[in-house]
């Protein structure tokens, strides 16, 4: 299939060029992107803070497809489930949202008694040019609660900027609580949102080797939490960008040091594990550590023979929001005995594409900002047997009579953790042996 | 009958979707067509994201992308850019275009900026139409019947010279592709040739494909789009759209004849279907479509008793809640409260007219509404079934009584797209999903575990 020419720098294939890859630009008109909008970054992170107003400003549309569209868990108050919005009107439009947008946060605020209000942007308020700071420092005055603007107008940028935008919005609850009590061994989870319960296994696992979770940024997330954040010591990122840059500021305001980790796939949980061990130089931290991956794995290697066994060799491609989320995938298959032969995301970086390229078999496909067409044409090409990505790679994989595993915002099945290897390896199980592929024509040599 | 109507300031789980979401599934039932969003990237993505989790196809929507440079300089560069690139990937012979809130503020003049392609692109262009979708302004019903309205107005023309008399017009509304493909099959059975538009019925329920298709096969053909105006007559669905329809267009155009019924859900509506298709082309009403009213009659008598005097609220797209409402006074089910994010300021005079003198008592009828206010009148209301799509769940699990899933979207079940609603044989079924939903919600509440009716 012809590639857009202005796509081509977006495209790379492991071994056959020197690696060069272009990335984080905004996507090309006309080319069906599966990237969403600033807003839709924004949404993504602060979405689980569950004891939270979030009110869209805008017309209905940006509020309504975003009502309860990810399985982010909450123990307590699921104010985040609701969908929230000023539902502008034309005679908005002329005359000004301001006014309205304040009237609803005062009835939404009374109505809910949440512990703070997000206020997001949408396109037309950054045309219409109403003052959120205005009306948002109005609202908190009055109603004791923080009451913050998410600057996150859908055109300016990309999910990337929505990132930022929801980080800026974070950094303004961190450090306005108490921190007495916590202790020297604690940190904060960032960029974990509690799909399907992950956040709990992830804080499980934390306290069974000694270390107090503070904060949950921002799965199953308190405002509370938040509030005392920066009493933690150590900050533990997982996820490509969504809260990089809210450990950067808390670095420079609050001197916390800060990791990366990802909870997918056995080998990278573990190091997570390791890592935040090794940071305490604790020696009966790291002791309990190994204690743990030991019993963990103990408990699940022995379920996974079966699948490995029945997965051996099949091929696999990736197409995923952030790119450092496809690394444990390539390991988590590689694991499984699984061939990746093409690996993609949304929002990666060049150093994220290009420690992909170093990882992956010769002939990968690693692509950037991809679109349906290509993605089928890359398919096709490569003869998958499963392909992991969201809602919206979905109908592509199953028209082409190809397996499918959710890996996304919306699934119901904890993929983090070691259980979560264990149901990763069942999911792809169950779509890869599945009689009913018997019954689509793929494009199979031999068929 | 409208007492007790909430009046909120803010919207809390909205009862409608944004107007451009309406015209791309529009486009999306019209052969060769690419929908193509004026905006910014994110509004296409959260379509599709929504249009897939209901009928489970991929939907391409196009955008022009605009980022900040553009909102400010305006995004004629980048519409341009993009429906460049949209043809020479998609190879479409049509491609709709839908403003959005963000490109009908900055004022960008689509028309001008077409006009401007036009002139300054060489090659072969495909078909462009457009419509103006601001999001503030209407619910994805303005948005769709818009969209076919500039279908309509654009493309519909006199072909070739036909002395047939066999054509005609429908113009469903947002129905399902099953109750296309039930469309089709009815008119075929009067012996029409019906131009049906938009039809979703293979484009968003496509088949397992052997290569993957650009774009999905089927939709209303072009060219019998061009001969809409010597169709013998126009059958509209619905009453709650704006004067300016595309059946209004055809008959101003050119003199083809519209009637506007309601969506033929239940033997009433369907009866006046399939009376003035009859009436069209002076044959009798096919025995088959015959045999299955009398079907229905006489499950209606099997099944009233399990039903009658059980209170409904019905809510969703306006029109659909008409049809709705119609059947379930007929089985004896009494809609309590008839709710809709639309504001035609016409569903109350027409759910008077959908139900005649079958009810004691008129429904609630609110327009402009949310889940928070018809939650809110529920819980005096007392409901005994929910009817409409998928997002009343909530509502349905907050008072513990079965939702009938209808229209779109169906986000919680498969088969959205295989729902019959209209016809003698959508009522049977219906009909069905509503009894034995009662009886599975008695049954299940029992102590006693009946295993017999």
């Amino acid at each position: 299939m012809e590639v857009l020419k202005e796509r081509e720098a977006q495209i790379h294939r492991t071994g056959e060029q020197p690696f060069t890859l272009t990335c984080n630009k905004d996507s090309l008109a006309g080319a069906v992107s599966q990237r969403a909008c600033v807003f839709c970054g924004s949404r993504v992170v602060l979405y689980p803070i569950a004891d939270a107003l979030h009110l869209v400003h805008g017309p209905i549309g940006c509020a309504v497809y975003t009502w309860d569209i990810r399985g982010a868990l909450s123990s307590g108050p699921e104010l985040h489930r609701l969908s929230f919005s000023t539902d502008l009107q034309e005679i908005d439009v002329i005359f000004g949202g301001e006014k309205k947008l304040t009237n609803a946060l005062f009835e939404l605020i009374e109505r809910h008694s949440p512990k703070a209000a997000f206020v997001y942007s949408t396109c037309i308020v950054g045309i219409i040019g109403d003052d959120l700071e205005a009306v948002c420092r109005q609202v908190e005055k009055e109603t004791n609660i923080p009451v913050i603007p998410v600057k996150s107008e859908g055109f300016k940028g990309n999910k990337r900027a929505g990132y930022t935008a929801a980080c800026n919005a974070m950094a303004r609850l961190i450090g306005t609580g108490d921190t007495t009590g916590i202790s020297p061994h604690s940190i904060n989870i960032l960029g974990d949102f509690n799909l399907a319960g992950e956040i709990w296994m992830i804080r499980g696992y934390f306290e069974r080797i000694g270390v107090e979770v503070v904060a949950n940024i921002t799965g199953d997330g308190r405002i509370a939490d938040l509030q005392r954040a920066h009493g933690a010591a150590l900050n533990v990122v997982q996820c490509s960008g969504s809260t990089m840059d809210l450990a950067k500021m808390m670095e420079d305001d609050y001197s916390i040091p800060s990791m990366r980790v990802s909870y997918f796939g056995v080998e990278d949980m573990a190091q997570a594990l390791y890592d935040v061990a090794e940071h305490f130089k604790d020696p009966e931290m790291l002791a309990k550590t190994q204690q743990l991956v030991k019993e963990e794995l103990e408990k699940l290697l022995p379920k996974l023979e079966f699948y490995k066994k029945a997965l051996n060799g099949k091929k696999a491609a990736i197409y995923v929001g952030g790119s450092f989320k496809a690394f444990s995938l390539v390991k988590a298959f590689r694991l499984l005995g699984m061939d990746v032969v093409m690996v993609g995301s949304q929002t990666g970086t060049e150093q994220e594409y290009r420690e992909l390229a170093e990882i992956t078999d010769p002939g990968t496909i690693i692509v950037d900002d991809t679109n349906p067409l290509e993605l089928t044409s890359f398919l096709e090409e490569k003869v998958v047997d499963i392909f992991v990505g969201g809602v919206k790679e979905r109908p592509i994989a199953y028209k082409l009579g190809v397996g499918f595993c959710d890996h996304n915002h919306e699934r119901k099945e904890a993929l983090a953790g070691f259980v979560g290897m264990l149901n990763f390896a069942e999911e792809v199980y169950s779509s890869v042996m599945s009689p009913v592929w018997r019954f689509t024509y793929q494009n199979k040599a031999d068929r | 009958m409208s007492k007790n109507r909430p009046n909120y300031i803010s919207t809390t789980n909205a009862c409608k979707l944004c107007t451009p979401l309406g015209a791309a599934i529009a486009f999306k039932g019209i052969e060769g067509a690419v929908p193509y969003l004026h905006g910014s990237q994110g509004c296409a993505t959260y379509m599709r994201r929504y249009i897939i989790s209901h009928f489970n196809e991929p939907i391409d929507i196009a955008s022009s992308s605009l980022s900040e440079k553009h909102a400010v300089y305006g995004g004629g560069a980048n519409l341009k850019l993009g429906l460049i690139n949209v043809t020479q990937k998609y190879r479409p012979q049509l491609i709709g275009i839908a403003t959005t809130c963000l490109t009908e503020t900055i004022g960008d003049d689509v028309k001008m900026f077409l006009n401007q392609y036009d002139k300054e692109v060489q090659g072969e262009k495909p078909i462009m139409v457009e419509v103006g979708t601001p999001s503030y302004n209407g619910t994805h019903m303005e948005g769709f019947h818009n969209a076919v309205a500039s279908v309509v107005d654009t493309l519909a023309g006199i072909g070739e010279e036909d002395e047939s008399g066999d054509k005609i017009n429908i113009l469903p509304g947002f129905v399902s592709p099953a109750d296309i493909r039930y469309l089709k099959e009815v008119t075929e059975d009067f012996t029409l040739k019906a131009t049906i538009l938009p039809d979703i019925s293979d484009t968003m329920d496509g088949q397992a494909a052997k290569t993957y298709e650009k774009i999905q096969p089927g939709g209303t053909p072009l060219v019998s789009i061009a001969d809409m105006g010597s169709g013998i007559g126009s059958i509209e669905f619905g009453h709650t759209m704006s004067e300016q329809s595309g059946g209004a267009i055809l008959e101003k155009k050119f003199s083809v004849k519209n009637r506007r019924i309601s969506q033929p859900m239940g033997i009433r509506a369907s009866d006046r279907l399939f009376d003035h298709l009859a009436a069209l082309t002076g044959l009798p009403i096919p025995e088959k479509h015959k045999a299955e009213r009398g079907r229905l009659v006489d499950s209606y008598v099997d099944g009233h008793k399990y039903i009658y005097g059980k209170k409904a609220i019905v809510y969703g797209e306006e029109d659909m809640v008409v049809g709705l409402t119609g059947f379930l006074a007929e089985i004896g089910v009494m809609p309590i409260l008839c709710a809709s994010g639309g504001k035609s300021k016409k569903l109350a005079e027409k759910i008077a007219e959908a139900t005649g003198d079958l009810l004691p008592e008129q429904p609630q009828v609110h327009e402009g509404m949310d889940f928070y206010d018809i939650s809110e009148l529920a819980e005096s209301l007392g409901p005994d079934l929910l009817v409409g799509h998928s997002k009343g769940y909530p509502l349905a699990q907050k008072l513990s009584i079965p939702l009938i899933r209808v229209g779109f979207p169906i986000h919680d079940r498969m088969g959205g797209q295989r729902i019959l609603h209209i016809g003698y044989r959508g009522a049977q079924q219906l009909f069905d999903l509503v009894v034995n939903a009662c009886i599975a919600k008695k049954q299940s509440d029992s102590p006693i575990g009946y295993s017999y009716m």
